[in-house]
């Protein structure tokens, strides 16, 4: 039960006076809660935890985190452990157990 | 969906595993405190290609609420009058003597919700019920409760009342660091609780106990990063607290929901299920609110609680043995006959390791 969802908002409306969304969550609709969001706009992610949205997803944000992993020094990286850098667009071995 | 695909790639995630253990010169032990980090790490198996050490902590609401409070709950639900309203993780965790998915088959009214709006749904639609809701959870559930009380408060409904039992993370990490066998020396903190906080609470705790503390989200790569910057501290001697989650977590967390959780609950002991009794790390409502209190509401008598002595979920949840030490784990205890919490919620470290059919 604590987890939170990602899901892009479809609609804002209004029941008896609450704030409410229709969210998307790749594909499932789900009506939530924007009481503590207030300033949520169409077409923006937000987490989603027990039906309530509790922050918004900050795409500049998400997007510079997965640059600063892109980047990372995959040449050192190889110098440590004598084999060439996953993604360095020669063959690796893959770690165990990872996805 | 956004930005899921993106935070699981697998290239990347076999990246940071080598500069984590390109970074580590020794294997540090470093404790998720979140459940549902606990997972993914051990569905994953990143707890097992790292050369540090993981230790599961106490992040399950389900497995900490303690023993008393759910006999109160079953012995609430069993009432004919009521309607018990609970988040669905709940039904299945043993209390001393039955469990609220038995009593249901027994003819108890007892409903599932996703969310707690719907237990104020319930309520106005079953005027000549009363709705009793089950608020448990951490700082990232807390207030989605508050407004479901409030909603009730403003619809002035006085067939709904509530159950409150919340736990607030960082004084658990104060007590995990304050155990004398305690060998956390740094920890990941729960992304969704420090959504809604914010991360100045765990700035003491870091400078005090001279641990590094990373806000850390919930995909692979999330964790891997956590993991990576906790354990550059650790090598550097630093201790802060830094923020790995920062597509979701703003330094001052979300205003509204702080100032509604200040506004339905106040700061209170509490007993957490086989650890003990925590200073200052509950929430309960707050005496405004006492007319909503399903406990002051239902006199169910004294509660006489006992947990089953084999489960030794209590050590499980403070990091200090593995599932696996457990002699009733896999054997007497899985998931669809469980003896202790942590087999049950899908937080639960047990319920974990048994998924990932892992084995003493
Ligand atoms: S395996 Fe079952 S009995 Fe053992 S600690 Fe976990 S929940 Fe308790």
């Amino acid at each position: 039960m604590c987890l939170g969802v990602p899901g892009r908002v479809l609609a804002i409306d209004d029941e008896g006076g609450l704030p409410m969304a229709q969210v998307d969550f790749g594909g499932i609709r789900r009506d939530v809660c924007l009481v503590y969001l207030p300033e949520t706009q169409v077409g923006s992610y937000v987490i989603v935890h027990v039906g309530f949205a509790i922050t918004e997803v900050d795409e500049a944000e998400a997007q510079r985190t997965l640059e600063v992993l892109r980047t990372m020094d995959g040449d050192a990286l190889a110098a440590e452990l004598g084999e060439p850098a996953p993604g360095s667009g020669v063959a690796t071995t893959p770690s165990p157990g990872l996805p | 969906m956004k930005y899921l695909a993106e935070y699981r790639d697998p290239v990347l995630a076999r990246r940071l595993v080598h500069e984590v253990c390109a970074t580590a010169t020794q294997r540090w032990s470093i404790m998720e405190v979140c459940g549902g980090q606990t997972h993914t790490l051990v569905r994953q198996g990143i707890d097992e290609v790292l050369p540090v050490r993981m230790i599961h902590g106490p992040g399950c609401p389900v497995c900490v609420t303690s023993l008393e409070v759910l006999d109160r709950a079953l012995a609430i639900a069993a009432r004919p009058d009521v309607t018990f309203v609970s988040y669905g993780d709940m039904l299945r965790v043993p209390g001393s003597s039955t469990d609220l998915l038995a009593l249901k088959a027994r003819g108890a009214d007892i409903r599932i919700v996703y969310s707690p709006v719907d237990a104020v749904r319930l309520a106005v639609a079953n005027p000549d019920r009363q709705v009793v809701f089950f608020a448990v959870g951490f700082e990232t559930t807390a207030p989605a409760n508050a407004m479901a009380l409030l909603e009730a408060v403003r619809r002035g409904l006085e067939n709904f009342s509530m159950l409150a039992s919340h736990v607030l993370v960082p004084p658990a990490m104060t007590a995990v660091l304050e155990a004398p066998d305690c060998q956390v020396q740094g920890f990941l903190a729960a992304g969704h609780v420090c959504a809604v906080m914010g991360w100045a609470q765990y700035e003491p705790i870091a400078a005090k106990y001279a641990v590094p503390i990373v806000v850390t989200g919930f995909e692979p790569l999330d964790l891997l990063e956590g993991i990576l910057m906790t354990v550059r501290q650790l090598e550097q001697g630093r201790a802060e607290v830094e923020n790995q989650y920062a597509r979701a977590v703003r330094r001052d967390g979300n205003r509204p929901a702080q100032l509604a959780l200040e506004r339905v609950f106040e700061v209170t002991d509490r007993t957490w299920r086989g650890i003990g009794a925590i200073p200052a790390s509950g929430l309960r409502l707050a005496d405004e609110f006492a007319a909503y209190d399903a406990e002051l509401r239902f006199d169910v008598g004294d509660i006489v609680a006992a947990e089953n002595p084999l489960c030794i979920a209590g050590e499980v949840l403070q990091g200090t043995k593995n599932p696996t030490d457990c002699a009733a784990y896999g054997r007497i205890c899985t998931p669809r006959s469980p003896l202790g919490a942590p087999m049950v919620s899908s937080e639960g470290t047990c319920a974990a390791f048994h998924r990932a059919g892992r084995t003493a």
